[in-house]
């Protein structure tokens, strides 16, 4: 099995890095882009039975910041 | 007087910082970040500068797990002294001695310069040596500098005297200019600017070596 892991910065947290890739999509002539937030997606190989508490863990503890980035967990 | 630098693979201030902390009388063991254990009698622990495991994931955040940061951890918490300057204070932010954290610099790009430095709190052994209010000249160099916290930190943060440094003219975005902050023991600085990089003529800039001497001195009367 397998967990997928999306960390991205809270709202309200600035994002420069979105900031410029919408700059830079506006600069392309993407009129329609109003905010873009720039994550990370980590893919995680887990041992059969893993749980989603197991992995809430991973992410409190190394995977994100919860000072300033929130987390999601999809297991495939 | 002794002083302990750690060591993580893609540190590259730990000499000059160790040598910061010799030229100010201390003795000072370089430590590997798979050690675990602190040499004894340590007065101080040092975290130095650099892009320790290539700042993947988070700056800090990979450190901030060695094994050799749990001792530091736990030597915070016997009430020792520790310096995080740049990456060591990523480290230490994200060990969660320190509050807040440190994203991407507002204008998105690596900064290496001299910046003003505002004194903001004398009232700690590492900023005795400067008068509050005082503005000293320091270099940063660093691509996320940027300290954040929530408005009920930082108000904290101000009210118990806790940030020691204020940059005079913001390069990197930080929240209310702040530059260092001490712990709530005010025995743990962390801050991004570099006084290791300004401790000798050579370097044309001595304006840190306050900053180890006064701690030095503080750690001899302890």
């Amino acid at each position: 099995m397998m967990a997928r892991v999306h960390v991205m910065l809270k709202d309200g947290v600035l994002d420069p890095q979105g900031e410029a890739v919408r700059h830079a999509l506006h600069g392309l002539g993407f009129d329609g882009v109003g905010g873009v937030r720039q994550g990370k997606v980590i893919e995680i190989e887990l041992a059969e039975g893993t749980t989603e508490a197991t992995v809430t863990e991973m992410c409190e503890q190394l995977l994100a910041n919860t000072v300033i980035e929130s987390y999601s967990i999809e297991l495939i | 007087m002794k002083a302990a630098v750690i060591v993580f693979p893609g540190s590259n201030c730990d000499r000059d910082l160790a040598e910061g902390f010799r030229k100010a009388g201390l003795d000072v063991q370089m430590v590997w970040h798979k050690d675990t254990a602190l040499p004894s009698d340590i007065d101080i622990v040092g975290i130095p500068g650099g892009f320790s495991f290539g700042d993947y994931l988070r700056c800090g955040a990979i450190a901030a797990n060695s094994p050799i940061c749990r001792e530091v951890k736990a030597h915070v918490e016997r009430g020792g002294y520790a310096l995080g300057i740049c990456n060591g204070f990523q480290v230490l932010t994200e060990t969660k001695i320190l509050p807040g954290a440190l994203l991407r610099n507002g204008g998105l790009k690596y900064i290496c310069r001299t910046i003003g430095l505002s004194v903001a709190e004398s009232q700690s052994i590492f900023t005795r040596g400067y008068e509050a209010g005082e503005t000293i000249r320091i270099p940063i160099a660093h691509h996320d500098g940027n300290f954040t916290a929530d408005a009920e930190t930082l108000d904290m943060l101000e009210a118990e005297g806790r940030v020691a440094f204020r940059y005079t003219d913001n390069p990197n975005g930080s929240d209310r200019d702040i530059a260092g902050i001490l712990s709530s023991n005010r025995r743990v600085l962390g801050m991004m600017p570099h006084p290791e990089r300004a401790c000798d003529p050579a370097q044309g800039n001595e304006d840190g070596a306050r900053l180890f001497a006064h701690l030095t001195a503080a750690l001899a009367e302890a």
